[in-house]
Formats: structure tokens, sequence, C-alpha cells
């Protein structure tokens, strides 16, 4: 029996940061059935798929010294990549770890397996049903197995000379050339810059999709995005926004939290976050549809325990993106390498959410072509 | 003349005696006989074939090798720019329906198209098929996304009213087994208990009971469904599978039927409980099917909803066509799209525009460097060569990223220049994240291509051509321009044509590279491809990019000739 | 014709040295003078030199030392295309994406010539080459012997003085090469031009040139008109090169009144021109041309020495019979005899005497 057991140590690896060593205090649904020995994951490569190795692919290992984990850094192409394979008939990959958007496409296209949440994954330590403990907030789709959260928040450089010694606190500043004069660097798609643009353009929060439904909605997103435009450099890899910023070819830009983290605190480079208006986004897992039973069965059991609480707080010793489950954030420690506390630096930490805004998935699933059409349209004109 | 003709016919692959076949049927001769007395032609062709055949098996390997990993997929993918079916597979009953409905009106299906799509609605979330076809919608009209979303997720509920009637009238109804009394054959029922007492081989499929289907029609075809879907796709044991919605919805149908004759005269399992339930079913509150649909969402009240059904209803569309032509399909025909969505006709000709510059830089950068490579001697050649080709040696994806180092405003060429003071600091050139950068990347990658077919046709043309007309009494220029630049146009034509080929096609140095104002169509295709799903539109402006090359090919073949076209 | 009377001299070399690798001299000390209206051929095995001076003539490479005048002026420095010196090259050179007429069109473009003029020269052009039907064709489609006429009609299209020709004929069959050697040296002298041949085919230069210049080494080795060139070779390599010859070697025994004694390795003892020998002692190589050999008694000269001969191989050739023979112990030695009624046909095995005028036989340096 290659199964979980109890007080297996997650343990002697390198979480001397998190301190305490739980013990995987269930077991999981399909504990005792038949199970595949091999598993291939697919992440998105680099800090955080090294995230996952350490807080769980590592520890569950250990406790199955029989499996054999396969890493596919695909994410980037995963939606395409499960369809090609579902096309063909060959499923090769076991688990994907994919962002919520991508998520709920996948599922409207029959591609990901629809999961009972409360079945699968585990309860909190206290017994809160999964599905509570994560919130309707984080499982957006039927098929979404949430691991974090981050956000789409700003960067900006701290030695601007134009600015005269300010600093850009307000998400509209990114819209204020007069202060802060400079390039800025925003993603190449619709989603959260139409927000924003709205929300600057003096638009309730609660009123933007509203807003953007409409011909005039938009048009004013596009007025007001028109503004920077010229001053706009376009990102579309995520790697690329905190190298611009870098390399001071912009000094204002949106990126992923994690990784203006990691230039600000673990490259020491001279730039700030600024959390307002910061867009959550979920990330998570997706079982791919039309897997066999042993496969599937391995499968729910490394979700089990890989979704934990305990492993959801591991997590994030390793890189600054929220746990997905209320239940994680007390357990959230100090970085596994430099020591600092991470609480203050998660998007889902009460200082930095104090105005952050939830994307509209649902909404999005819907205007997502039309909008991108006329964003691509507005972009070449 | 009919054995020549028979010849010629039979075999039509060109094989080096076409020449003599023409030749012969051009002059109408008779058939020339060999020595045996049979026709001249056919001996000849027995006495090729095995060369034919020889040479066939030779090829085989690769001829295979291309047909599946090349010529098979791409076939695919244009194939599916215009395949249409999930429309009319998964709501087969609607679109038969909207058929009949006018879509110029200005009114929304009635009553019995809702009916239509409540069946085809129930039966595509129960094998969630309604999300897909939502999504392939919803890239024609906006929201019908969600709308399909929300309305898969409550259609099961909508026929429950009349489940729960019949199964509060009687208990009988509440049970699948009564139900395959009625709807089963009785050999599929005893095949069904055998199987049952041992279930290891396979389930005996559902057969329907003779005659069942002109009492009950509806009900029949949706148990049916139901039964195939129990026993294939879920794999369940159909005897303990309590029937879905739909049937209870369909019995009512069948029941209230103005026709009442097949019901009196059934004799059949059950047929007192039928009956009973035909009575009392007059009396059973009813829903309102189009009532329902609104409730879920008001879209459903949206004529363009139903219009955009309409519009994709058939197997095929032109459709992803339309729309990679900045066009769209609408109830009046083929439109224009709205000036603010229009981007494909601009990218297309951006495109083009780009290759072509990128193709001029090429000539003008490579066609030097390919006239001192063919006139050094050939050691020294040789190792020009190799930096020539040094490029080769690196990946593509690092070659882009240096450029995007070298270009950027930090980078190394605007920090000379700065330097050099030639550029002010706070006035730095952008090189990058534009067309520029596009260009002098692609120029970079692309430039070998342009080098290698030049530097072999250069090779071709004698120095003598160049004395001769110096001493006919052309300056350097004149006899350059005159009498070389003519003679490598050959090489030219096929380094441009190389070079354009593939720079239409390019996606990751435009990508990395190219900004918003560098990017290519390519890049549009691969978005369609790995994020928006929209593998039809991909696939559309595939195929019209694949045309544009073909078109500029002919053209090119026929203004310059692909004869004149020299790779080495 | 004299060597240099330099004023009447329309090309000139003097002096000149070549060298491509500042080691070796391709050409050594080059000194020639040629009239107007002149046809001098360079006749040499090749990496004799001649084609080097050819392509200093025409300016395609330049003198390492020395001076080339044209008409009198150094045209050293002079770039080619301002010479005015037409060429014609062995592999035609004709421009392939031009046709017959754009080629003859185009030095009198560059010439900046009006159309009309331009087609009436093009047409009596290629009238003197007898293609007037072919100026709408492309050089591919045309024969290497009508190539090569219209590389000729193009290179005096534009009535240059001096024309100069590389091999011109070498890549034509044998009788092309005969009938077009007829129509150049025709065709330069009706039009009175002066015409510089490089070849390395002897028959050629014999019956085109005026005079022939024999290169060998980087040097000429003899200018002179080709029946002297022939009859009175100045060297034996001269000798060798031009027509076929059969050489003995000896010692001169005495030379008195014109005449000098030659004794045979062999023994035998003959008569002979002293060409470059003047005492007795040295040692010498003698030259006789094959048809110079005479078997028949009745014609041979009185008091003329004779030597034995076997008859090894006789060869007819039809105009010619072609006789091999023993001669002073060696089995090289060849006669020639016209194919007359009365002339006999050696058998072979047969034992004869053969003799020549001694001044037929030229005693050369050995």
């Amino acid at each position: 029996m290659k199964l979980t057991k109890t007080l297996l140590a997650s343990t002697a690896l390198t979480v001397a940061a998190t301190g305490a060593v739980f013990a995987q205090d269930s077991k999981s649904p399909v504990a005792g059935m038949e199970m595949a020995n091999e598993m291939t994951i697919v992440s998105w490569g680099g800090a955080y798929q090294e995230s996952q190795l350490k807080a769980y692919v590592e520890p569950y290992l250990e406790m199955n010294p029989d499996v054999k984990v396969v890493w596919d850094e695909s994410s980037g192409e995963g939606v395409a990549g499960m369809r090609a394979q579902s096309e063909a008939n060959n499923v090769t990959w076991d688990l994907v770890d994919a962002t919520a958007a991508d998520t709920m496409r996948l599922c409207d296209e029959g591609l990901a397996m629809e999961i009972d949440h409360d079945e699968v994954l585990a309860p909190a330590p206290d017994g809160t049903p999964a599905s509570e403990d994560f919130g309707d907030e984080m499982l957006v789709s039927d098929c979404f197995i949430p691991q974090i959260a981050y956000s789409y928040t700003f960067g900006y450089r701290t030695d601007v000379a134009d600015w005269n010694g300010n600093a850009p606190t307000k998400i509209c500043d990114v819209f204020d050339l007069e202060n802060f004069p400079g390039k800025r660097s925003l993603e190449k798609r619709p989603h959260n810059n139409m927000e924003w643009a709205l929300m600057c353009d003096g638009v309730a929060q609660e009123d933007i999709y509203d807003m953007l439904e409409t011909d005039e909605g938009q048009q004013q997103a596009f007025d007001k995005l028109e503004t920077i435009r010229d001053q706009t450099v376009w990102w579309t890899s995520g790697a690329e926004a905190p190298q611009l910023l870098a390399d001071k070819e912009v000094v204002f830009g949106s990126a992923y939290n994690g990784r203006l983290f990691s230039l600000i605190e673990e490259q020491n480079q001279p730039i700030a976050m600024m959390w307002d208006a910061q867009s959550y986004d979920l990330d998570g897992w997706v079982i791919p549809e039309g897997l066999d039973e042993p496969t599937l069965n391995r499968v729910k059991d490394f979700l089990w325990f890989a979704t934990d609480t305990q492993r959801l707080a591991d997590q994030a010793a390793y890189i600054s993106y929220g746990p997905a489950r209320k239940s994680s954030a007390a357990l959230v420690g100090k970085h596994a390498v430099l020591g600092i506390d991470m609480a203050p630096h998660m998007p889902t930490n009460p200082d930095n959410a104090t105005n952050s805004f939830v994307q509209n998935y649902t909404w999005w699933a819907d205007y997502r072509d039309d909008l991108d059409a006329k964003f691509q349209a507005w972009l070449v004109n | 003349m009919s054995d020549i003709k028979n010849a010629t016919t039979a075999d039509t692959a060109p094989t080096p005696d076409d020449a003599l076949r023409t030749a012969d049927v051009a002059q109408k001769k008779g058939p020339v006989l060999a020595a045996d007395g049979k026709p001249l032609k056919k001996s000849l062709n027995r006495a090729l074939r095995l060369q034919k055949m020889r040479a066939l098996a030779l090829i085989a390997p690769l001829l295979i090798f291309v047909l599946v990993t090349f010529i098979a997929p791409i076939a695919d993918m244009l194939f599916r720019s215009v395949e249409n079916e999930i429309v009319s597979e998964t709501l087969p009953k609607t679109t038969a329906a909207l058929a009949r409905w006018d879509a110029k009106g200005d009114t929304i299906p009635d009553e019995t198209i809702f009916e239509a799509l409540y069946d085809d609605m129930f039966f595509a979330q129960e094998s969630k098929l309604h999300t897909r076809l939502g999504s392939r919608l919803n890239y024609e009209q906006t929201g019908v996304s969600s709308l399909f979303r929300k309305s898969g997720r409550r259609v099961e509920d909508m026929g429950e009213v009349y489940q729960d009637q019949f199964e509060d009238f009687d208990d009988f109804w509440k049970t699948g087994e009564n139900w395959n009394s009625i709807m089963g054959s009785d050999e599929w029922l005893a095949e069904m208990q055998a199987w049952n007492a041992n279930p290891d081989d396979r389930q005996p499929r559902f057969v329907l009971r003779k005659g069942i289907e002109d009492v009950l029609p509806a009900t029949t075809e949706s148990y049916e469904r139901f039964a195939e879907f129990v026993q294939v796709k879920d794999e369940d044991n159909l005897l303990k599978e309590d029937p879905w919605a739909i049937v209870y919805s369909s019995l009512y149908a069948d029941l209230t039927r103005a026709d009442t004759a097949a019901i009196s005269a059934y004799n059949g399992p059950a047929a007192a409980q039928i009956k009973a339930a035909a009575v009392a079913a007059a009396g059973f509150e009813t829903v309102n099917l189009s009532e329902a649909f609104f409730d879920i969402d008001k879209d459903w009240g949206d004529i363009d909803v139903w219009r955009t059904i309409k519009i994709y209803s058939p197997k095929f569309t032109n459709g992803y066509f339309l729309n990679a032509i900045d066009m769209q399909k609408s109830i009046d025909g083929p439109e224009m799209r709205p000036e603010n969505e229009r981007i494909y006709g601009i990218l297309f000709w951006r495109t083009m525009v780009m290759s072509v510059s990128i193709t001029l830089s090429c000539i003008l950068l490579g066609y030097p460097v390919a006239w001192i490579l063919a006139n050094l001697p050939t050691r020294s050649a040789n190792l020009l060569l190799i930096l020539v080709l040094l490029p080769f040696w690196t990946s593509l994806l690092v070659r882009t990223s240096a450029w995007k180092v070298m270009l950027q405003q930090q980078g190394v060429i605007n920090d000379t220049l700065v330097w050099l003071g030639l550029v002010a600091n706070d006035d730095r050139l952008v090189l990058i994240n534009n067309q520029t950068g596009t260009i002098i990347a692609m120029t970079h990658i692309l430039l070998p291509f342009m080098i290698l077919p030049l530097y072999s046709v250069m090779q071709t043309i004698q120095p003598t051509y160049l004395r001769a007309a110096k001493s006919l009494g052309a300056t350097n220029w004149t006899a350059f321009w005159r009498v070389y630049f003519p003679q490598s146009i050959p090489g030219i034509g096929a380094g441009s044509i190389l070079v354009f080929i593939l720079a239409i096609g390019y996606y990751i140095t435009p990508e990395i590279v190219g900004g918003t104002s560098g990017t290519f169509i390519s890049n549009r295709i691969a978005y369609h491809i790995s994020s928006s799903l929209n593998w039809g539109l991909g696939a559309a402006l595939g195929a019209i990019l694949l045309a544009a090359v073909l078109l500029l090919y002919y053209a090119y073949d026929k203004i310059v000739g692909i004869d004149n076209v020299k790779l080495g | 014709m004299a060597d240099s009377n330099n004023n009447d001299a329309f090309v000139e070399f003097e002096r000149v040295q070549k060298s491509y690798d500042g080691e070796n001299l391709v050409v050594k000390d080059l000194n020639l003078s040629m009239p107007k209206g002149e046809f001098l051929t360079m006749l040499g095995p090749s990496g004799s030199g001649k084609t080097t001076c050819l392509m200093m003539l025409a300016g395609f490479e330049t003198a390492t030392h020395g001076d080339i005048r044209l008409n009198g002026k150094s045209i050293n420095n002079i770039p080619p295309h301002k010479r005015g010196i037409g060429m014609v090259f062995q592999n035609y050179a004709l421009f392939p994406h031009m046709t017959v007429a754009e080629n003859l069109s185009f030095p009198l473009e560059v010439r900046k010539m009006g159309k009309s003029t331009r087609e009436e020269k093009i047409t009596r052009a290629l009238g003197m080459v007898q293609m007037n039907d072919f100026a709408g064709r492309r050089p591919a489609q045309l024969s290497g012997g009508q190539q090569q006429r219209i590389a000729l009609a193009r290179a005096l299209v534009f009535e240059p003085e001096l024309v100069l020709m590389d091999e011109p004929l070498g890549a034509l069959d044998k009788q092309l090469r005969e009938t077009l050697q007829f129509e150049i040296t025709n065709l330069a002298h009706d039009l009175g031009i002066t015409v510089v041949y490089v070849t390395h085919d002897q028959t050629e230069a014999l019956t085109m040139s005026d005079r022939v210049a024999v290169f060998e080494d980087g040097r000429i080795q003899q200018l002179a008109p080709p029946d002297e060139l022939y009859e009175a070779p100045a060297n034996s390599f001269v000798a060798q090169f031009i027509g076929e010859n059969n050489t003995l070697e000896g010692v001169v025994k005495q030379v008195k009144n014109g005449v000098a004694l030659v004794q045979l390795d062999s023994g035998e003892v003959i008569d002979a021109k002293p060409v470059n020998v003047s005492k007795a002692g040295e040692r010498t190589r003698v030259s006789i041309r094959p048809e110079r050999v005479e078997y028949n008694k009745e014609r041979m000269q009185e008091g003329a020495h004779t030597l034995k001969a076997e008859v090894l191989e006789f060869i007819y050739m039809g105009d010619i019979f072609r006789t091999r023979l023993r001669v002073a112990g060696k089995d090289d030695f060849i006669i020639k005899t016209r194919n007359a009624p009365d002339q006999d046909r050696l058998k072979p095995g047969t034992q004869i005497e053969i003799g020549w005028l001694p001044e037929d036989c030229r005693a050369l340096e050995a």
C-alpha cells in the first residue's frame, strides 16, 4: 500500500520557514482504490512551478515513493493543448494548472472535468466543507480547483526624477501623465485595462460591467486608454512586464504581484508596488476530461492532499500569492529563503485589499471575443 | 489512334515518354508498332512501368511522411474553416424548426420552436454540449456563451412540472422498471434480466417495443435517447435509472394530442395506466416554455440571438471567412463589420507591406555580401559563408531576445548613439515594439535565405560578361546595372520568394519585438488557435494567407517565370 | 616586315612586365610594335603569357612595369571602357538576357547614339556576319558558331580601330573553325582594322595572321610572318611548336659556306643550314619538315647527303600519305608525301634512302 499514511511529515524538506509540520489528517475519498503510478502535471514553469513542487509535490512523493510525476511547462498553451489532445483522442495530461478564465473556457468546451468540490477536496481542519472554505468567489467554475489568488497590480520605479519625489498611490495615477510622466506598460488584452479606464473616468466599480456592455461604455473606456496610448508599451507574457520595469523601459506598469515581489524583495530593484484597484485573478487545477479510472484516482488522491489547508499555506512561503482557502490565511508564515513575513505581500492581505476588485469571469466569458476584437482593432488603428 | 488515347489516359503521371506521345498525337499518325506487333507505345509503357514503380517505392516513405504529418493536418485545418456541424448537431430540432421561421420579420420564434429548443437543450446539457455550442455562437453574438450556460443549468427543472404531476397521479410512473416494461421489447427485457443477474457481459442495447412509437411517438423518441445515453455514454444499468424529466414532458405531449384514437386502441403493457393518465393529463398544469426560457434569461427574447442560430444552422458556413475579411453574416447576407471591429484587413495589408519591406532590406543588405562571396577565392568565400550561416546555429528565440536587448531604449544601440552624442539622452530612438523593430530583427533572421540563392546564382555569372561590357564601352556602373544585375535577378527572385513567404507567416519575432504596430496576421492566428480557441477563424485566416502566398507565387511565375528561380 | 618602326606603330608594348604574386614574372620584358591594319596573332602554349598580354592591352590587367601605347599615347591609366578596343571572348560573352540586336545595341547605347544610327549600324554589322535574320533571338537559341559571329559583330559594331580576340574559335568544331577563320581574316582586311588574336592553335595562327608572335615562358620567342615562322624557325622551341617536325641530334663538325656539317649521334653525317650554331664542336638539334624529306632518288638533288631508313608504318590520310620511318636509330621520323597518281605507297619493312636540301634542314641550338 503506497497510500497516504498518518503522521507522514511533509517534512525534512526546506520547510523550515513554515515551522510547523502538519500531518495529513484525512484520507482522500479514493484511498484504497487502484491508482496509476505516473502522473503528468502541467504548470507554468519558473518560480510558480517551483513553489508547487516544494509545497506539495515533493511532500506527496515522499509519502508515495512509487509515484512518478512528469512535469510539463505548457500551461501557457494549456487551453489549446487540451483541445488538441481531446480532438486527437489522446489525453496525455493528467492535471493542468490554469487560470480561472481559461478554466471556464475549458469547462464550456467540455474539455475539463466537472467535479463536486466537497467530494474531491478536503474540508478545512475545523470541518468546514471545502466549498465554504474556498467560497463562491473562488469556485468560479464547476471544473475549477483553486490554488491561489494573485493580482494584476502596478509596480513603479522609485528613481524617476520627473516625479519630483512623488509616488503614485491611486490607480488613476496611471492615467495622469502630468504628474507621473513616462512610459507605462499594460497587458495587451482588454481585461482589466478597460475596467481601470472606466474606473478612472468616474464610473463606480459596481457599474463598470454594465457600462462595458454598451457601445458608449466601451468607447468611453477606449477614449480614456487613448490618453495614454502613446506612452504605453503592451506586454503579452508575464515575464515581460517586470523586465520592462527593470530595464527602465517603462516607469510604471501592470504585472503579476508575485513577479513584482521577486523583483523588489529578491532582486532589490528600485521598484515599489502600488496596491490600488488591483485586479484579482485566480489560478488552480483542472482535470482533463477523459482520464482512465486509475489515473483519475491518482489525480484525485493528489489533489486531496495538495489543496488542503496546510499545503496551500505552505505554498505561500515560496511565492507571494494568496492561498485560495480562507482557512490557510492564518497559517501563512515567512518566506522560505528571505525569511520575511509573507502576509503583507499577499494580495489577499486585508491591508492590500482595501480597494481591490474582482474580475467578472462570467461576464468576460461572454464579452471576451467581442471586446478582444474591438481592443485589437483599437490598437492597430 | 484509339490505342494512343488509351495509353495516354491510362497513366496520368508525367513520364519521359509524354513528349513522344503528344508529338505522335499531334502528328496524327497511326500507332507505331514494336517488333512483336504490339503498339510501340504499349511496349514502351510496360518498360517504363517498372521504372515508375521503382521510383515510387523510393519516394514512398517521404510521401507518406509528408501526407501524414503535413498535408493531412493542413487539410484538416482548412476543413475547419468552413465546418459548422456543431450547431445542427447540438440543436437538431431547433435548427429544423427555425427553417420555417422568418428571420427577417421582427417577431421572435413561437412556442413550437421553444419546444424544440427545450428538447435539444435538455439532451445537449445531459451530454454537456450546450456550453460548447455557446462558446461557438459567442464568436458571432456576444452573450450567447452565458445564455447557454445558464439555460443548461435550469432546463432540467423545466419539465419537472409534468414529472411531478404524473408521479403524483400514479406511483406507477415513478420507476424506471415500469417505463422499461412499456417501452422495451419483451426479448430485450428478458435479456436485460439475464444480464442483470450476471452483469459481467456487455449490457444488451435497448430495443423498442413494436408499435409503441405509434401510440406515444414523442415519448418513444425521448426515451430512446435517454436509454442510449444511459447505456452508452454513462454505461449505467438502464433497469435502475429513472427517466429524465423530458420523458414526462413528451408523455404529456403525446397524451394530450388531438388524435386520441391510437391511445384508446392501445392494449399493450400498462394500457390501463396510460389510458388513465391520458384522462388525467387533460387537467394537468402546463408550462409555457417560451415564458420559461425568458425567465432564465431575457436574451431568449432577443431576436438577434435567434437570427444568429438560424444563420449558423447549416453544416457548412462561410462565416469564418467573412469574419477573416472583416465582414459578418447577417440576415440580409454578408455585410461589413462595424468600423471599430475591423482588424484583419489592416493586419493582412500590414503583413504584406512589412514582408515586402523586409524582403527589400534583405536584398539591399544581402546583395553586396553575396557579390563579395561570389568574387572571393573559394577558401575565403567558404569562411565568410560560415559567418553568414552562423545565425542558423543559434535559436530563433535567443536571437530575437538579443535584438530586444540591443534595440530597447536603454539598449546597446541607443546607449552607443547617446555616447556618441548623435541622440539626446532624453530623446532616445524607439527601435523596438514597433514596425522598425520587427523589420530590423526579421531582416537579420531572414538574411541568409536571401544571401544563399543570390550567392549561388552569382557564382554562375562569369566575370567575362563584365569585361565584355567594359570593353564595349560601359562604365563600371553601366556594366553592373545592365549586364550583371539582370543576370542576378533569378537569385533575387529566389531569395525574395523565400524571404517573403517565410516573413509572411512569421510569428515569434513580431510577437516579441513587434509591439502593437509591428505584429503580423500570424500573431492573430496564434491568438485564435491557442487563446480564444476560435480555430475556425484561425483556420480561415490561415487559408487566406496560404491562398495569398499561392497567388503571389502564381503571379511571380507569370511575370518572371519560375524557371528563372535558382536556389543553388 | 621589319620589327619596329616607331613612327607608324599603332600598338606598342615597351619593356612590359607583369607579375601576379610579386615573385614570378608571367610576362618578361615584352617589346612589340604593330602598325595599323595588321593582323597579329599571339601564339603559345597555355601559361606562356599571351592572354595576359591581351588583357593588359584591353585594360583588365595592369602592367607591373613598362608602357603600353595605343596610337602613340600611353594607355596604362585609361580604364578599359575608355580605350575603345573591341573584344571577342572564347566563351562569346554574349549577354544572355538580351536579344542579338540588344547585344549589338549595347556598345552604341553606352556611346549615346541615336536610335536610327544604332539600327543602321546594327543592320550593317549583322550583315557583315550574315546574321540579319537572327536579330530577335536570344543567345541561348543560337549555335556556337552563330554566337561567335554575333560576338564578332558586337565587337565591330562600334567601329573600333583595334579588336582583340581571345581564342574566339576555341570552343567550335573543326569545320566551323575553318570557315570562321576565313571570315574573320577577310572581315579584318576589308574593314582595315588592327587585330590582336590570341590562340594556341598554330594552324589558325598561320592561316589568319600577317605576323605571329610565338610566346613561351613570358617572352616572344619569334615574331614573324607565318611562312618565315614555318620555314625559318628561329629556335628549336619555335621549330617544335609550329608544324610537324623531325629532329635529329648531333654535333657540328664544321661550318663552311653557309652549310654546316653535322655528325649525328648515330654516326651518320648530314648537311644542314646553320641557324643557331656558329662553330664546330657545338651540339645541335637539326630540324627537317616531313614534307621536305625526299626518298625518290630521281627527285633528289645531286650531291646531297642521304640517310638509310626503314619503313615502319604507312598511314593513308587522304590528301597525303604519312610514313613513319626508323632513321638514325629513332623510330619517330615522319615523312609526308602528296597523294599523286605517280606516288609510291611505301610498304613497311622496305629499306629506303632519304635526303633533303641543306637549306631545308636547320641546325638549331640543342
